[in-house]
């Protein structure tokens, strides 16, 4: 185990460690383009340059390894002229078109220049415009060769993560640029990822474009819904001012860095899924009358209306009632609707529906399961079968049963039957409870709106078992609200004493009673996600 | 620790506390010049005593004051040769102000050398401050506070909004 001095100060790191990381482990911001925690070491950028004692030349700290009784310096004079005149040489070709340009305020040319930089230009020369400003290189990149500094990010990305290799650097000296091999486009499942690399505004996204300015977002820790991956985000949202989309609040979501989970990269289908949260909505408590049009309706009336053919049901028969939960939901909405349906009002058959597709996995990220709670879902007693789910339905169809709970699944579209429809249509209670319209919604007889996943507090259990927070980052959009809010008033207008507990209390309650749970609160939880002990 | 500073008033002197003398210094200081401006206006009808000034009123609206070089009035958008807005919808401007009354959409420019341009601009007057920030933050030369309009009155708070085409074609009558 080398140990070396950094600024004086003593450290200890495993071999083979880069000085830039054993740096990084003191505290000590050394500054850096090329390199990047996830990918290889390029070298080329040139701003990590650091003294060390006994070299001739200063040596760049990400590729040099630490050294048993190594001296480094990150803070002396030579250094920071040194940072001084690379940022310099950097922008001798850049643009400086921050004014258009999607990524200031996020932009490292922008953060070292005001931290590093601070000289006045020298340059009287023309800069070297390469290539045309504002090109689509696929469906979710905009590539604008001005900006580009060489990095090679991109291209480290696209040969190492991605593995798809569309990216290359073409032609010498001042007009080598970043592009495409010919016939390439940039159209793979993590192109999205390169603008996240990309550290100045030469990669930008076309989905993001012009929205919005960076620092007018809020964000927001949370995990994304796409997969049983549950690769942790941020969802970045804009309140108070008109923005490039009218009606949506979320203006993009970003990866968050978890080494246990999903590194730094998301997959394109989870970055860009986030247009259900503000699209498609229903807005208002819906009750249909026969196969008309389903009629608004207010929270009151909908809950009183919905809680008499319950216990009209309920009184006949409990057999033909039956609920069905999903893997989307989340621990706490799993818990406190097995709690009530099962352990209070003893009903049997409260089953798990969330069809699991074959094939679109792969060893990267994404996953076939398209649910990001099945793993909580099992461990809190809820086992999907096949047989079960299958002889439901066709029950369903049959018209057995008369009281059906719908939690988010469209159950309608997952089956592809058109009996299906007809039969919740002419069902005593069909109840669906989900944020979106879907099939289903326009055959159930009443359906309650419900929060979608930027809209409330929560956790989710991945496939392999990490319990994760999602945070809420916006209210509930028109008279929606939260199936935790739901259930419980539901219950209330059933006239059952639920307590009113926030999703923390009812974790804690499912923490003390659940095995798998044991001794996670959300503090534990934090941002990273626990799994059991 | 905030440095702060006791001013003490002086402690009113005998005069002053009998109030009447006061009174009568007060009156005789509006009467000087009330007689003053009277004496020096006749004066002026004949011709006479032009170098000393007499006070002025200006009979807003019919006469209006000439504005200093540098004040700042109603913002304007300033054009490209072709007639379409400077602006490149950056949002410095909306950013640096205090009263947060500017609020900017973007949207894309058919010119990809231009790249960027306003789809919607308003400026709510009833909420600015006339600070000139925006003037000051704006890197194109886009936005200047310089049509010489004062008169922002509006009977209604929607009428005191400023839109792009407003804001690009300034009138005098808002």
């Amino acid at each position: 185990m080398p140990t070396l001095k950094i600024d004086e100060k003593e450290v200890t790191v495993p071999p083979g460690t880069t000085l830039i990381r054993a740096a990084k482990e003191l505290g000590i911001e050394i500054p850096y383009y090329c390199w990047h925690p996830g990918l290889s070491v390029a070298g080329n950028c040139r701003m990590c340059l650091v003294e060390v004692d006994k070299m001739p030349k200063p040596q760049i700290s990400c590729h040099i390894q630490c050294q048993d009784g190594m001296v480094v310096r990150t803070q002396s004079e030579t250094v920071k002229k040194l940072r001084e005149h690379v940022l310099e040489f950097l922008l001798v070709n850049h643009p400086l078109d921050c004014p258009v340009c999607d990524q200031a305020g996020e932009c490292g040319l922008q953060d070292y220049y005001m931290k590093h930089g601070l000289y006045d230009s020298r340059l009287n020369e023309n800069k070297v415009k390469k290539g045309q400003k504002a090109v689509p290189i696929g469906p979710t990149v905009m590539l604008d060769n001005e900006r580009c500094i060489l990095c090679s990010r991109c291209v480290r990305f696209t040969d190492e993560i991605s593995k798809s290799h569309e990216f290359g650097i073409f032609n010498r000296g001042d007009h080598s640029e970043i592009g495409l091999y010919p016939g390439e486009e940039l159209n793979n499942k993590y192109s999205g990822n390169v603008v996240d690399i990309c550290p100045v505004g030469a990669l930008t996204d076309r989905d993001f474009r012009f929205k919005c300015r960076v620092w007018y977002l809020k964000k927001t820790e949370s995990i994304c819904p796409g997969c049983a991956r549950g690769c942790n985000i941020t969802i970045e949202t804009s309140h108070d001012r008109p923005t490039g989309v009218e009606n949506e609040r979320v203006m993009r979501l970003k990866p968050r860095f978890n080494d246990e989970v999903n590194d730094w990269w998301i997959c394109d289908s989870g970055r860009y899924g986030y247009h259900s949260i503000d699209q498609n909505r229903i807005l208002t408590p819906l009750v249909r009358e026969g196969t008309a049009a389903a009629k608004e309706s207010n929270w009151k009336d909908a809950l009183k209306q919905a809680c008499v053919s319950f216990q009209n049901l309920m009184a006949q028969n409990k057999e033909q009632i039956a609920i069905l939960l999903s893997p989307m939901m989340t621990n706490e909405e799993i818990y406190l609707a097995h709690k009530l349906f099962v352990e209070t009002l003893q009903l049997s058959r409260v089953l798990l529906l969330g069809v699991h597709p074959n094939g679109d996995q792969d060893d990267l990220l994404i996953r076939s399961d398209k649910h990001p709670n099945r793993m909580g879902a099992e461990w809190l007693g809820l086992i999907e079968g096949k047989e079960v789910t299958q002889k439901l339905v066709s029950e369903i169809e049959k018209g057995l049963i008369q009281g059906l709970f719908l939690f988010g699944q469209d159950i309608v579209s997952q089956f592809q039957s058109e009996r299906l429809n007809g039969a919740l249509n002419q069902m005593r209670l069909s109840l669906f409870i989900g944020s979106n319209y879907n099939q289903t919604v326009s055959s159930a007889r009443m359906i309650l709106p419900g929060a979608s996943y930027a809209e409330k507090d929560g956790t989710f259990t991945n496939f392999e078992g990490r319990v994760q927070r999602i945070r809420k980052a916006l209210f509930p959009l028109g008279e929606s609200r939260s199936e935790l809010e739901i259930i419980q008033s539901f219950a209330a207008q059933l006239g059952l004493d639920l307590p009113s507990q926030t999703s923390e209390d009812i974790f804690l309650e499912l923490a003390g009673s659940v095995p798998k749970f044991r001794g996670m609160t959300y503090d534990t939880i934090g941002h990273e996600g626990v799994r059991p002990a | 620790m905030i440095k702060t500073k006791v001013v003490s008033e002086p402690p009113l002197n005998f005069w002053e506390r009998i109030y009447l003398p006061e009174v009568f210094r007060g009156l005789w200081i509006t009467s000087k010049h009330f007689f003053r401006n009277f004496f020096l206006h006749l004066a002026h009808a004949f011709g006479l005593l032009r170098h000393l000034k007499a006070g002025v009123t200006i009979e807003y609206p019919e006469q209006t004051y000439i504005l200093p070089k540098r004040s700042r009035t109603r913002h304007r958008l300033t054009h490209r040769p072709d007639g379409s807005p400077r602006c490149v919808a950056c949002m410095m401007c909306e950013t640096v102000c205090p009263a947060r009354c500017i609020a900017i959409v973007a949207e894309e420019h058919p010119d990809p050398n231009i790249e960027k341009k306003p789809k919607s601009f308003d400026i709510d007057l009833g909420k600015c401050v006339f600070c000139g920030f925006c003037v000051e933050a704006c890197p194109e030369d886009a936005i200047r506070m310089d049509t010489k309009i004062v008169n922002t009155a509006a009977y209604s708070r929607p009428a005191m909004k400023l839109d792009l085409n407003e804001l690009l074609n300034p009138t005098s009558s808002s």
